[in-house]
């Protein structure tokens, strides 16, 4: 049996749901549009039945591209997900605003159950809801009474269904709903429809305090503080991030380290030849550079589903709204662009919430702009190596005013490309606004924990495909190069290190160096040389773009590579000593305050990250997208560095 | 006296009388905003954009072009 699970947004739908399910959950795509639909089963009698939960909607007419998949699905019978029964949550404190839901999906005429969820806030705000009475106007529906949060009423609402598996009701003759694009006929409909609920309310809706006045709540007044709202704002996320960059340094570390060591060890028990080589430096590394993000994707959606919970995260959207609207965002744009701080990946799967097609698009495309934790290691390297360790005004470390320089360089490009792509994207909708601010409860950790473990298992599965095969390409190609050429520069080195009587240590570093050199990389590195030099960099600084493209912080490593430095003691001085002598054909130092500066605005536009680019795939559900962003992310990178270059030379 | 509920000050009640014809006019008649429903103007965002009203005990906030789309009749004050 296949059961639809609808109601408002708000409502505990999602509570509903994992209540009944458990664990028991995919997160997919319903066929042909980005919208998320989870899955759940639960076993009645022996029976498997599916739960389908649809995006919560106020109407069964949307007002946005992703809630048409509910008018779709439900009008029309052949529908891959068309339901046989039906489940409505509505929220008792609320009834009115969702019995306009249910009573529209009533009139489908499908076997139906009203979930009469949030008993508590009901019994709070001084209602109390009359069951009986209520079913005398949906004579056909099931009407079961629940507190999900904390998990009351389970048995109830699985009783309901299974008596619904046994012996469904009769299907009713459907009242149609109206054409998707009359409006006229919808807006006649919602206005006979309120008649119709004010009738059922005034009989069945006990109002035990009559008098309640409508009040605004101390937190309120706090979090929407034209001074106190943004501070309390700023220390969440100060916070928020505070933990992120102090803890999610752990599991990345012993991740690295872990898959290294592991490949090192299976690569020695192995026969040696070119499938050990895949499975220890292609295969192993790639899977290790995709659970890498995964500790920071965990507490950042920890985090963001705990405020949202709450009910905090849609006063910071009430908030910013008016701030980001000149730029074609949205208030909701500002959690997804702050978490791309720590790491654009969670930053681009949070625009879910965005219910505008076109604001979602403009914060998905900007969002990698916003300098992230694997910016760091290439901005730390860059700045030793060419900005002096002196004061400014005797305060400020000129070093440290550089780093900030970067982050700001890279939030006024997200904002301004933002403002930009409003004139460029075409949208046929007005966006608009119209949220509800839900009333403040304390999180349920059993739905913080499915979200965080939601959001994990689909950027593995479905990233961590084109993640794994882009890496494994990149291997294959800094490995492998023109066999004729590869084998005269290995022997060339294992010579030369002979004549210099090198360490072994070293002569392995130098063979390595030579190796990279004449690679595939190594020849695209020579053959983009032309195309760089305007940027001022040489053959050895292309090279490490290539493979950086992995992930930005590949370019340190892959510096060390050429320049023969071993990784294991203190690889960034030595690495800097090694850069700073380092010298073109003519004699002139490589890395001049110029090329190094030119450099780091590169990083700062580049989309140098492979797993963004999956992951902006997913969630747009093409490949034109993560393109465009490659393109105009790449050419501003380009054209930014070459500015730089040429401005400080 | 007839306003539009965007001009209504913080703390006041008024009632529905109309909604311009508008792309978001359904929209807001779905959320209950209906001729006769009375609202509460709750707070403003600090650039007093959006605002947040109460309709029937649920927080709604809206940005003030959709909030001037709403007409209202706020209740005149008994003048002793």
């Amino acid at each position: 049996m296949k059961i639809a699970l609808l109601g408002n947004p708000n409502t505990g739908k999602s509570s509903v749901f994992n209540l009944i399910t458990g664990l028991r959950q995919q997160v997919g795509n319903f066929p042909g549009v980005t919208v998320e639909k989870k899955t759940g089963t639960l076993q009645i009698d022996g029976n498997t039945h599916t739960l389908i939960d649809f995006p919560g909607t106020y109407s069964l007419y949307p007002r946005s591209k992703d809630e048409q998949v509910v008018y779709s699905v439900l009008s029309n019978e052949d529908a891959e997900d068309y339901p046989d029964v039906v489940v409505v949550v509505v929220d008792q404190s609320n009834l009115e605003r969702n019995l306009f839901l249910f009573s529209q999906i009533y009139d489908l005429g499908l076997p139906t159950i009203l979930v009469l969820n949030m008993t508590d806030l009901a019994q709070r705000n001084g209602l109390s809801v009359d069951a009986d009475k209520l079913k005398t106007f949906f004579p056909a529906a099931h009407i079961v009474s629940t507190n999900a949060r904390v998990g009351m009423g389970k048995e109830r609402l699985m009783t309901s269904i299974a008596d619904m598996a046994q012996a469904a009701p009769e299907r009713r003759t459907p009242i149609p709903l109206c054409p998707i694009d009359d409006v006229t006929c919808q807006e006649q409909e919602a206005a006979s429809r309120y008649t119709f609920i004010h009738q059922v309310i005034d009989s069945s809706v006990l109002r035990i305090d009559k008098e309640k006045k409508a009040a605004v709540s101390s937190l309120d007044r706090l979090f929407v503080h034209p001074v106190f709202g943004y501070i309390i704002f700023a220390a969440i996320l100060f916070v928020v991030f505070q933990f992120i960059f102090a803890f999610a340094v752990i599991p990345m570390d012993l991740i690295d380290t872990g898959f290294a060591e592991f490949a090192g060890w299976l690569s020695l028990s192995m026969p040696k030849g070119v499938f050990s080589d895949l499975i220890c430096q292609g295969i192993i590394p790639g899977i290790g550079g995709v659970l890498v993000f995964v500790p920071q994707i965990a507490l950042l959606f920890f985090f963001i589903s705990i405020l949202e919970e709450t009910g905090y995260l849609s006063r910071v959207v009430f908030i910013m709204d008016r701030l980001m609207r000149p730029l074609g965002l949205n208030g909701k744009s500002v959690v997804p662009l702050m978490s791309s701080v720590a790491c654009a990946i969670p930053g681009v799967m949070a625009t879910r919430t965005i219910a505008d097609w076109k604001e979602r698009m403009i914060t998905i495309l900007v969002a990698p702009l916003m300098s992230c934790s694997a910016r760091i290691p290439v901005y730390t390297l860059l700045i030793a190596l060419v900005i002096p360790k002196t004061r400014i005004l005797g305060v400020f470390n000129l070093q440290g005013l550089v780093l900030f320089g970067l982050y700001t360089l890279g939030l006024v490009a997200a904002l301004l490309v933002a403002a930009l792509l409003k004139f460029i994207l075409k949208s046929r909708d007005k966006g608009f606004l119209m949220l509800e601010l839900p009333s403040f409860k304390s999180p349920r950790w059993g739905n913080v924990g499915i979200t965080v473990w939601e959001k994990v298992k689909v950027f593995i599965l479905d990233a961590g495909k084109v993640i794994l095969a882009i890496s494994i390409l990149l291997w294959a190609l800094a490995t492998y190069g023109p066999s004729e050429s590869m084998k005269k520069n290995i022997a060339k080195a294992k010579k030369e290190s002979k004549e210099l009587h090198l360490s072994k240590e070293q002569a392995q570093q130098h063979v390595a160096s030579a190796k990279m050199e004449s690679s595939y990389i190594g020849q695209l590195g020579h053959f983009i040389e032309p195309a760089i030099q305007p940027l001022g960099y040489d053959w050895k600084i292309g090279i490490s773009l290539i493979t950086s493209f992995a992930a930005r912080e590949v370019f340190v490593g892959s510096l060390s590579t050429i320049y023969a430095v071993n990784e294991t003691d203190d690889v960034n001085k030595r690495l800097i000593d090694k850069m700073r002598a380092e010298k073109r054909s003519d004699g002139t130092k490589v890395y001049t305050l110029a090329a190094g500066a030119s450099l780091m605005v590169f990083y700062v536009f580049a989309m140098q990250c492979m797993a963004t680019l999956a992951v902006v795939k997913r969630e747009t559900n093409s490949w034109k997208w993560p393109l465009i962003q490659i393109g105009f992310m790449g050419a501003l990178a380009y054209f930014g560095a070459m500015i730089t270059f040429h401005i400080l030379s | 006296m007839s306003a539009k509920l965007s001009e209504i000050k913080n703390g006041n009640c008024a009632t529905v009388t109309s909604i311009e014809d508008s792309s978001i006019r359904l929209k807001l008649m779905e959320m209950g905003l209906l001729p006769g429903k009375a609202v509460t103007v709750l707070f403003r965002a600090p650039l007093g954009d959006p605002i947040a009203i109460d309709v029937n005990g649920f927080v709604l906030s809206l940005r003030l072009d959709e909030a001037s789309l709403i007409l209202v009749e706020e209740p005149s004050l008994a003048i002793a």
